[in-house]
């Protein structure tokens, strides 16, 4: 089922990872007596979490065992681990970007139960142990490119998506797989309340079809720079599907379903006309409020280190081209 | 009911004073907030937030400008009505710092995508439409234009609320999902609108 296919780069030693500058930075700003400044005309500015005086205790991630594929990775600039754990889309903690920072920190990941089921002969069930150490860690530099325009470089650790599947034995009649997020109000405020869940019905579900899961490049991520992630990341077990728009690398799964359906998937039930099942990054079809033809870089530094630049087909992820022949791309978008 | 019992009156002094300090909080706060975006001390995404601060600051000061002559006629505090025309050409500042702010940093001075992001994707055509409005009201309010203008001063500038309506719109539509802020600024300007309604219709059957 899986194809043959060619990295599209190759990975370069040229890789700097500071993680300092987030925690540094914010005793910077304290002194200089921003700190608290947040919110009189700005209201929502989406600075808030930087400038928070409460430290709430974070999210301790700990360290992972992991080799490094280098021919599935990019080596474009990475970008820094304090703005990849503080500029997240994960509506179960709040719309704002910032929100999941804020709200997470104190999610639940051990105990944990992930579930694969549905239409396979051998259903399995994951301990937050077994997640963590039942595959050996890859780690892998994707880049990651939102619907809303944005992307960034990640240094993603985890296990293909393939071995899971494969390991549940599915039958010849499962044509796709659902995923669905952590259904629980308690710990997570955007499911109590739907003004800062943003009225979603949750759980959040997404999927794929069986061949774009087998793919190699279809991730299970347990771990970000070399650690586990964070809850605003989607701890303790999310996927990464590059050549998709961030949305249906859905976070913090607890099961995985194999099924002869296409999945009803969040986004999709929402707003049809917005966000389709496939989700393949396509400069050439735009959404229906901005263009996708390119795309803003988050990388680091400030204002005017900001570059756009040309949003390729599939994230620039040409290997996966051949799961999509003879489909009409614009109609499948 | 009146909550002061004498009207409000405020010295050549203290009004000087006041706009003063208002110059400096409102153009201060630009200014500490670019200063932040550019040595990345806003977030992430130092562009978006430049943008939503703008956008959100703008429509802020826009509630606060229609605030005035509720607040100079029921305080009674009619001095208060000194500061309204600086709030709202801020209003018009702030959205100006918003519109360029998405041309140089979000779209990165590709003109052709600005003019085609412009005419194609209704809600930032809604947001041209205000700030269009914005800007024809910030030209004609000195005071010697308003009296050449006379009774059509008054019928120009009552579309202060057509931008409220459009600048909420624009807010709205620009959201992935509904059920946000906008709601509230929805409400907070229905309450400041609807007392009006009945002075506003009388005003515009006047100038007919
Ligand atoms: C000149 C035309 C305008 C353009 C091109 C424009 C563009 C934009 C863009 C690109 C966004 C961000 C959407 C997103 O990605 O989240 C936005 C948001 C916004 N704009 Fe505008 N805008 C314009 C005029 C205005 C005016 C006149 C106002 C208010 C008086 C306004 C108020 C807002 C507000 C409140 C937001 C939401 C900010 C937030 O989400 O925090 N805009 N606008």
């Amino acid at each position: 089922m899986t194809k043959r296919f060619k990295p599209s780069q190759r990975f370069k030693s040229s890789e700097i990872t500071d993680e300092a500058v987030f925690s540094s930075r914010r005793s910077v700003l304290k002194s200089m007596g921003f700190v608290g400044a947040g919110a009189l005309l700005s209201g929502s500015a989406a600075a808030r979490g930087w400038f928070d005086d409460d430290d709430k205790p974070a999210f301790k991630a700990r360290p992972l065992d992991f080799t490094r594929n280098n021919s599935l990775s990019t080596d474009e600039t990475m970008t820094p681990y304090a703005k990849v754990t503080s500029y997240n889309n994960f509506y179960e903690f709040g719309t704002s970007k910032d929100d999941p920072v804020e709200n997470a920190q104190d999610f639940q990941v051990d105990p944990w139960s992930l579930k694969i089921d549905g239409m396979v002969r051998n259903p399995i069930t994951l301990s937050y142990d077994d997640i963590l150490n039942k595959f050996p860690l890859e780690e892998r530099v994707y880049r990651l490119r939102c619907v809303e325009a944005w992307s960034m470089v990640i240094p993603w650790l985890g296990f293909e998506l393939n071995k899971l599947i494969k390991l549940a034995d599915p039958l010849g009649s499962a044509k796709y797989v659902a995923f669905k997020t952590l259904f629980d109000p308690k710990q997570m405020p955007g499911q109590r309340n739907p003004f800062m869940g943003g009225g979603i019905d949750y759980p959040y579900v997404e999927g794929l079809r069986l061949d774009e899961a087998m793919h190699p490049l279809s991730l299970m991520s347990v771990g970000v720079y070399g650690k586990t992630l964070p809850p605003q990341n989607g701890a303790p077990i999310r996927l990464v599907v590059p050549w998709k728009y961030g949305f249906k690398s859905i976070k913090s799964v607890v099961r995985i379903t194999l099924t002869d359906q296409e999945p009803l998937t969040t986004w999709n039930r929402l707003a049809a006309h917005e966000y389709g099942f496939y989700a393949n990054v396509n400069p050439d079809v735009a959404h229906p409020r901005w263009s996708q033809a390119s795309e803003r870089r988050i990388t680091k530094g400030g204002l005017f280190s900001q570059n756009r630049i040309d949003t390729e087909r599939f994230n620039g992820y040409q290997e996966v081209a051949p799961l999509y022949n003879n489909m009409d791309l614009t109609r499948y978008y | 009911m009146k909550l002061l019992n004498k009207p409000l009156k405020l010295s050549a002094l203290q009004i000087r004073l006041t706009k003063t300090l208002l110059h400096l909080l409102i153009l201060g706060w630009v200014i500490i907030t670019f200063y932040q975006s550019v040595t990345d001390n806003l977030g992430a995404d130092p562009v978006k937030a430049l943008i939503h601060f703008s956008g959100i600051g703008a429509l802020n000061l826009l509630l606060i400008t229609l605030l005035i002559s509720p607040a100079a006629r029921y305080l009674p505090a009619p001095a208060l009505m000194r500061f309204r025309r600086m709030l709202g050409i801020y209003v018009f500042v702030y959205a100006v710092i918003h519109l360029l702010t998405y041309i140089s940093f979000e779209l990165q001075f590709d003109w052709s995508l600005v003019v085609s992001e412009i005419i194609k994707r209704p809600y930032i055509t809604v947001g041209m439409v205000a700030l269009l409005l914005l800007t024809a009201l910030t030209a004609t309010s000195p005071n010697k234009v308003r009296q050449r203008l006379g009774k059509r001063w008054q019928r120009l500038h009552n579309s202060i609320y057509l931008v409220v309506f459009l600048a909420l719109l624009h807010f709205s539509w620009s959201r992935k999902t509904g059920l946000q802020e906008p709601l509230i600024y929805w409400f907070i300007a229905l309450l400041i609108v609807l007392p009006r309604l009945q002075t506003l219709k009388q005003r515009v059957t006047r100038s007919r």
